[in-house]
């Protein structure tokens, strides 16, 4: 992979979306990247779209 | 009825200026006042829950439902509109003059008992209306915003309410780990010591586990439960020290109040429903099928559409003004206010709402969320009556 892998963070809920890990249950493999996610995911927590996730410094 | 969208060009916002009635409502118990000393009427130290629980809900019934949606053209400036920001953030210096003044008519205004417990009972409805204005607020994402949601849930000492709602409720509504869902069978005089006590527990939690992972302790300055209930401490304090200490237990009492009206309303909005458990053992996403909503015009623009509970919880974030009615969703007979009353008085709440609770199930309760102490003997009934 060319360049570091972020996280981005549900705004509602703090469940944080890992590019390097995916949400393999739900067929978003490992190492896919937010842009890449499709624009009707949701966050698996508390539902809120996209639109609500803000990238995070990695920890 | 059908859900009705106006063409993009020329639609307009007819609930525009309605919207400040959600401001204006947090000055009912001094309004009341001065229909005390215009009419020499005693009653009106009652204007408030006069207000909330007869005359809305009448208005509900006489004016009904409003179905419209903003067109889909017209939602991108009418959530980027300043004004529905301000006609939220507006109500907060309303509430606390409301606040301030009834407590130290409280203290020194030489009021008889039935007087003493309108002003009482008013300055509580107002705390509870007050969380449903820190609710909209908290769910946006600016950081005044959020701050001002803090300050909005200092009057009625519900800080909690900042983190357990967004990060708790939020992830768990409609399952039977969620403290503010109600269950089945379930009287609200049982709802609201677990949801109120669950609640409180759940944002220290969510609290502790956040500063640990930052490697900071929960009883750090950064723990937004004690930011919250710290600005109470501080503003009960102040009153304290100008009223003295009698004003203490009747700002808590308030705040009690208010708190149990924001409960009654939690208690509403998922009675009965459950979100469907996976093979893995999570639960299915939150859908519009998990909330009761309601259309009634009066109590929505007292609420800042909190009645179209099914699209907040899809759209967390989704301004008040923007939030829309489907025509399939669960739907409550009345408006909230009107609903209730019915929740104060189980046995017809149980008569109205439980047969709605079936019938959204098509009498299959395997999958409705059952108070666990009747769950079997609620399963046996309905099979009988579906087999």
């Amino acid at each position: 992979m060319g360049f570091a892998m972020k996280k981005w963070r549900c705004l509602v809920c703090d469940f944080v979306y890992d590019e390097a890990k995916g949400v393999p249950d739900e067929g978003i493999k490992p190492g896919t990247r937010w842009e890449d996610v499709p624009e009707d995911w949701t966050c698996p927590d508390c539902g809120a779209g996209k639109a609500d996730f803000q990238m995070v410094e990695v920890d | 009825m059908s859900t009705m969208t106006a063409s993009p060009a020329d639609w307009k916002d007819k609930k525009r200026y309605l919207w400040l009635l959600g401001v204006l409502v947090m000055g009912l118990p001094i309004y009341g006042y001065g229909l005390v000393q215009w009419t020499g009427l005693s009653l009106f130290w009652w204007l408030t829950p006069i207000v909330v629980y007869a005359v809305i809900p009448f208005l509900d019934r006489l004016i009904g439902e409003d179905n419209e949606n903003p067109p889909d053209a017209a939602m991108t400036p009418l959530n980027a509109d300043r004004y529905y920001r301000w006609a939220v953030a507006a109500a907060i210096p309303v509430q606390y003059a409301t606040f301030i003044w009834g407590t130290w008519m409280a203290i020194t205004g030489d009021l008889r008992w039935f007087e003493m417990l309108g002003l009482f009972i008013s300055l509580g409805m107002a705390s509870g209306l007050s969380i449903n204005v820190a609710h909209e607020l908290g769910h946006q994402t600016s950081k005044i915003e959020r701050w001002l949601a803090k300050i909005a849930l200092a009057p009625v000492a519900y800080g909690h309410f900042y983190v357990e709602h967004n990060r708790g409720h939020h992830v768990r509504v409609a399952t039977p780990e969620d403290p503010a869902t109600s269950r089945f069978g379930e009287t609200f005089y049982e709802f609201l010591p677990r949801s109120v006590l669950g609640s409180v527990a759940s944002a220290w939690e969510l609290e502790k586990t956040r500063l640990a992972k930052q490697g900071s302790s929960v009883w750090s300055l950064g723990n937004d439960n004690l930011q919250a209930w710290g600005l109470t401490v501080l503003l009960y304090g102040t009153m304290v020290a100008w009223l003295g200490w009698l004003a203490l237990p009747f700002m808590l009492f308030q705040g009690l109040f208010g708190g149990a009206l924001l409960e009654v309303v939690n208690y509403l909005e998922h009675y009965g429903l459950k979100r469907e458990k996976k093979a893995d053992g999570s639960y299915e996403r939150c859908q519009p099928h998990h909330s009761w909503n309601s259309n009634h015009l009066a109590t929505n623009v007292l609420l800042y559409h909190l009645q179209r509970h099914s699209d907040h919880h899809a759209y967390p974030t989704r301004s008040f003004q923007t939030l829309r009615n489907f025509d399939t969703l669960p739907r409550l007979p009345n408006g909230y206010a009107g609903m209730i009353l019915l929740a104060y008085v189980p046995p017809l709440w149980f008569r109205v709402m439980n047969p709605k609770v079936v019938a959204h199930f098509n009498g299959d309760m395997t999958r409705a969320n059952i108070k666990p102490s009747i769950r079997d003997r609620v399963l046996a009934q309905y099979r009988s009556a579906t087999a």
